[in-house]
């Protein structure tokens, strides 16, 4: 089963890839979206398989490669986490890949966007089922490249290319970083399969490298590594710029790859290496920082930005900053489960604004929009749901989810997660803001952009509306029907539940946690959900404490989101001069949030500039000294052995037969000159 | 030792009587048959290669110590099986292109076959020589086959005045070492060698006449000067079989020799093996820079690429040896691909050589154009093709064995080498295109082609896989 729902993708990218232009358009096109419907088919019976019968395995295809101590197999390791990845990967992907069917529809080369999304899928899958770092970093990889194939996918936009290289080089930073932290686990364990690092973490959580004479804990350096890493992949605060210029690519793209899935690959990576994490609360602190620092800031860019898909980048990015200030207070499966409400709503969100712009006639800036709603009243309601689910109203999705990760956050013994909650909350008031500013300017008002267009307003066609209506289920649902299992709260009496293969393994986990009123029998939910796959070790339980926060912690999100969508509305709906006005009472936080905490203008300034700089002193040298004695007088020199060489080749076999037998004279005199020499 | 057991025998005798039974039938119905002899020549070799995986593989001594079979010969066969397939494949459609196309080229292409399978398998000097005086003899018909042309039949008198020099030097290399030992058994010969506190100038004279006639067979400088006039000169689908499969029998060949009866004396050879590969690669790596005939640019190549197999045997370990078994498979699929594309350059029904014939094939034939590049990234050794690999496991068996100036010397000329190779990656891609190559590929040649891509490119999925055939294979040489 796991290997339809893993190779089914590559599969149908190797057909569509090789013969999709010689088929046509539509057998390519029943391919690629067949070979999604197998592969979400196969990971929600796996769900069904390993997650509800607790009973995770690893399948191991082939010996990849050995040499010396190093040994890598290629294998799928199935287990909780993994399961939950595919679902949210295969479901989504599904619904990109109808919806691409109509969105595409019009452009040359759909044939090799849907392979392209198959061989992006095959990619995300191989990260999520790797059992070693090394097919990890394989996946991770794949991603970044396929994530390079879309976004530039219309190249002849010059903006699509420069875009797709922003984000190929800003990823090469954090992709540098994982590898290190890879070659480090493998200095500190001699393995990189993660049963054996998982298996020996304890072992070494007081373990220093030595560098430089300088001794460094191993586990903080090797966490900060891939902690890097995951900040390159996932757009947390510093390594973030790529995201927004992502925009670029076709919006099926956006929604896929860089609201749902890829991005949060992250986040999948630190919770995967939870048991190397746990012991290493310093990075964790960091984590929490870096996570609420993105949270907060995106928000605020968000605030003022004009373009509907960037609006939606930087809300990405805030939601991320809340997963990654989860993983930080040892929340993982709370992040989890806001990473899987995220990826339907976020995707939601997304294609929605996809069929906007669809049905504008490719507009995406939302000062020409405005009236929209009762010409497309499908994509409107859409749009409602995924922004209640991304503001957290009940009973959408995103309020069970986002109220965990910051009671998760508050109740955290550390600081950091005291800061956390606040500065989210300050988050959940610019993120409702932001939602309804969107809503309204695109779907109320009056309608700004040109008459010629507005005549053009249709709805899009079903094949977009019915993906957007099974994310809206998921943007509806998931949040109240996974809750218990995910994060949820004691459970008596649940001896029963307990699989034996969580018994068995059971000494990576943390003991049963009696509660206080109950008795032995108590045992998380989440707990015999997750099984082995997530370690959070006793201390540092936050999802515990989060269960017994004060109520005021539970409901203020609720009632700030609440404030903020009135805000959006007394601001945007009632005079159309007070936005403007408001801009001219703060001009520097306007400026400020307006462009984007000038990163990359920071950036340009620190780095590109620089490069450049140097580029033309090494350019210099290059051609002055090094070109003038190297490779050109190697060159040269080379020419010259050539034609002697060749020289001797001159067609004459009686010259080749002497040069054979001067040869033999001299390997006969050589060998007559040693002998004399008494050797 | 003494039952007369011909089971080993079996793949070579099959495919001497079936090569009879080929000749029978082309001179009975002409050169009508050819085609048919073609496949029934091609399907001979897919049998043949069944047949050998059924013998039994362990070490056998038959034929009162004339032949020998153990892992090592079985997988260098089961090579040259795959070679002869691979060449047979490429050459039907070009033979019909050009008119030549004739029922006793897959005849010649058995025989030769056998004397092949025969030299790795040789276990007496005699039997070594009789071997390969089965190849050479088919092999200098074949580079005259293209009768009518001047140049191919200089070619193939060029390489038969040659290779009747090269044997002379081998039978009085052969008659210095049976002068001075007594014998011409391997066993016997490495038994006699093994106490010797001091080597007779004798055999030392001997050793040298008989690797300066092997060196020849493997176009290793400096007895290369025919490879670049011969490969230019036979017929394309001639040169792609010289380049294939000869080499890695008379490697094979080699190996044995040196490894077997000589490993008591490998202080001598080794000084000769070192100069035979320092040579090779330099020459290979130089003088293809001005080649402008692709053909040409080819034997250099292949020369080059003998200089680096020669280092694994230079190192004299198992690791060594098993390198090299590595590097010759690698060559001959990377090279078999190679010369798919080479026999498709074909303008208005006339085969054309020249290297600025593939300007502009990146978009007149984008397909073929980004398969030569893919195997001209390969033979220049960049990271993760096959070739890549190749190169990496015989530079570290260079640097176990403390070779270092014969590793630094493989990197250095692989650089230099990488020049010609990428050049014609810039020719194909960035250059006004010249106009294009008749015709679509005929399947049997894209069937070569796809399996080479696919080898080179998968080779990176499971490295150890190969790596550790080639050194089980390589481990027979050093078992007793």
């Amino acid at each position: 089963m796991e290997f339809i729902a893993v190779f089914a993708p590559l599969i149908g990218f190797i057909i569509t890839g090789i013969f999709g232009t010689k088929m046509g358009k539509w057998p390519s096109i029943v391919i690629t979206c067949g070979a999604m419907f197998a592969a979400a088919a196969a990971s929600i019976y796996l769900f069904y398989a390993v997650n509800l019968q607790h009973a995770p395995y690893t399948t191991v295809l082939a010996n990849w490669l050995t040499s010396g101590e190093l040994s890598v197999n290629w294998a799928l390791r199935i287990d909780q986490l993994t399961v939950v990845m595919m679902c949210v990967i295969n479901i989504v992907s599904t619904c990109v890949h109808v919806y691409s069917v109509g969105y595409m529809s019009h452009d040359d080369h759909q044939i090799r966007f849907m392979s392209y999304l198959n061989l992006f899928t095959f990619a995300m899958l191989m990260l999520v089922t790797a059992d070693n770092l090394l097919q990890l970093f394989f996946g991770w990889e794949g991603v970044g490249l396929a994530s390079y194939l879309l976004i530039g996918f219309w190249h002849h936009k010059h903006s699509a290319n420069a875009a797709a290289q922003k984000a190929f080089v800003v990823n090469r930073v954090g992709d540098l970083t994982l590898a290190l932290g890879m070659m480090g686990c493998f200095a500190v364990f001699g393995s990189i399969n993660f049963d054996v690092i998982f298996a020996e973490a304890s072992k070494y959580a007081d373990t220093d490298f030595v560098l430089f004479g300088q001794h460094l804990h191993a586990m903080t350096a090797i966490c900060l590594l891939l902690f890097i890493g995951s900040m390159g992949k996932s757009a947390q605060i510093l390594l973030h710029t790529w995201l927004p210029d992502a925009m670029e690519g076709p919006t099926p793209v956006s929604a896929l790859i860089h609201a749902a899935t890829m991005v949060t690959a992250g986040v999948f990576l630190l919770a995967r290496l939870s048991p190397l994490f746990e012991y290493a609360p310093e990075i964790r602190v960091m984590i929490t920082l870096v996570g609420t620092a993105t949270a907060f800031i995106a928000a605020t860019i968000g605030m003022t930005q004009f373009d509907i898909k960037r609006v939606i980048a930087y809300s990405t990015m805030s939601q991320l900053g809340y997963m990654f200030f989860a993983l930080g207070v040892s929340a993982y499966s709370a992040a989890i489960f806001h990473l899987m409400t995220h990826a339907f709503f976020k995707a939601l969100l997304f294609l929605s604004a996809g069929s906007v712009i669809h049905a504008l006639s490719d507009e995406q800036d939302m000062r020409k929009m405005g009236g929209l709603w009762k010409k497309i009243p499908f994509t409107y309601i859409m749009m409602w749901t995924g922004a209640l689910a991304l503001a957290g109203i009940p009973p959408f999705a995103g309020f069970y989810s986002k109220d965990i990760v910051m009671e998760a956050a508050y109740a955290s013994s550390n600081w950091s997660g005291q800061l956390a909650f606040w500065m989210s909350l300050a988050a959940v008031f610019m993120t409702s803001f932001y939602s309804w500013r969107l809503i309204i300017m695109t779907f109320h008002g009056k309608p700004r952009s040109s008459e010629e267009v507005m005549d053009h307003v249709h709805e899009s066609p079903s094949v977009m509306l019915v993906p957007l209506f099974i994310l809206a289920m998921g943007a509806v649902f998931s949040g109240a029907f996974f809750y218990e299992p995910f994060v949820g709260g004691e459970k008596a009496a649940a001896h029963g539940e307990m699989s034996a293969g969580h018994e068995e393994a059971g000494h990576h986990q943390p003991e049963v946690v009696p509660h206080e009123s109950g008795g032995e029998d108590t045992v998380w939910a989440r707990q015999s959900f997750w099984g082995d796959s997530i370690l959070v070790l006793d201390e540092n339980d936050s999802l515990q404490a989060a269960h017994h926060a004060p109520k005021w912690v539970k409901f203020s999100p609720l009632a700030v989101g609440l404030l903020g969508i009135i805000m959006a509305y007394l601001i945007y709906m009632t005079g159309p001069g007070v936005p403007d006005k408001i801009r001219r009472a703060v001009p520097a936080l306007h400026a400020l949030s307006f462009n984007k905490w000038y990163f990359d203008e920071i950036y340009d300034f620190l780095f590109v500039r620089r490069a450049f700089g140097l580029g033309r002193i090494f350019t210099k040298a290059d051609r002055k000294i090094i070109d003038r004695f190297g490779p050109d007088g190697g060159a040269t020199a080379s020419g010259a052995t050539a034609k002697l060489f060749s020289r001797f080749q001159t067609g004459f076999i009686y010259q080749y037969a002497f040069v054979m037998m001067i040869a033999v004279i001299s390997l006969l005199s050589w060998f007559v000159f040693r002998a004399g020499q008494g050797g | 030792m003494m039952a007369f057991d011909l089971v080993p025998l079996f793949p070579e005798l099959f495919l001497a009587v079936t090569g009879m039974a080929h000749l029978i039938i082309g001179v009975w119905r002409g050169n009508h048959s050819t085609h048919f002899i073609f496949w029934a020549s091609a399907a001979t070799y897919v049998a043949a290669a069944l047949i050998l995986m059924g013998v039994s593989w362990g070490d056998a001594i038959v034929l009162n110590g004339m032949f020998k079979f153990d892992n090592f010969a079985g997988f260098m066969k089961l090579i040259i099986l795959l070679g002869l397939l691979a060449s047979a494949a490429l050459s039907v459609k070009y033979l019909d292109d050009e008119g030549v196309s004739r029922f006793e080229y897959p005849v010649l292409m058995t025989f030769a076959g056998i004397g092949m399978m025969l030299m790795v398998s040789a276990n007496n000097l005699l039997a070594l020589y009789m071997a390969l005086e089965l190849q050479s003899l088919s092999l200098y018909v074949l580079a005259a086959f293209r009768r009518g042309s001047l140049q191919s039949a200089e070619a193939g008198v060029k390489y038969f005045s040659l290779g009747a020099l090269s044997s002379g030097m081998i039978l009085f290399g052969i008659s210095l070492i049976y002068g001075y030992t007594g014998t011409l058994d391997y066993g016997t010969l490495s038994a006699t060698l093994l106490p010797m506190q001091s080597i007779p100038v004798g055999i030392t004279f001997g050793l040298v006449f008989l690797l300066a006639g092997l060196a020849f067979k493997i176009s290793a400088v400096p007895f290369h000067m025919w490879t670049p006039d011969v490969y230019q000169g036979a017929p394309t689908s001639v040169t792609a079989f010289f380049a294939i499969v000869p080499k890695i029998a008379a490697m094979g060949l080699i190996m044995r020799l040196l490894f077997e009866p000589f490993a008591p004396v490998s202080g001598q050879w080794d000084q000769i093996v070192w100069f035979l590969s320092a040579a090779s690669m330099m020459v290979g790596a130089f003088a293809a820079i001005v080649q402008e005939n692709i053909k040409r640019l080819l034997a250099y190549s292949s020369i080059g690429n003998m200089g680096y197999a020669l280092i694994g045997i230079a190192a004299v370990s198992s690791t060594g040896a098993g390198a090299v078994v590595l590097y010759l498979l690698i060559y001959l699929i990377m090279t078999s691909g190679v010369f798919a594309v080479v026999l498709s350059m074909r303008r208005n029904g006339k085969a054309v050589e020249n290297i600025s014939d593939l300007a502009g094939l990146s978009q007149t034939q984008p397909m073929l154009a980004y398969t030569m590049a893919i195997l001209m990234f390969s033979m220049s050794g960049i990271p993760p093709m096959a070739g890549f690999f190749g190169k990496l496991v015989i530079f570290q068996a260079a640097v176990d064995a403390q070779m270092y100036v014969l590793a630094v010397l493989g990197v250095v000329t692989s650089v230099v080498a990488a020049y010609y190779y990428l050049r014609i990656i810039k020719v194909m891609f960035f250059d006004t295109p010249a106009p294009a190559f008749d015709g679509a590929l005929p399947f049997a040649r894209r069937a070569v082609l796809t399996l080479s891509v696919v080898f080179v490119l998968g080779f990176v999925l499971r490295p150890s896989l190969a790596i550790v055939i080639a050194k089980n294979a390589a481990g027979a040489l050093f078992a007793g």
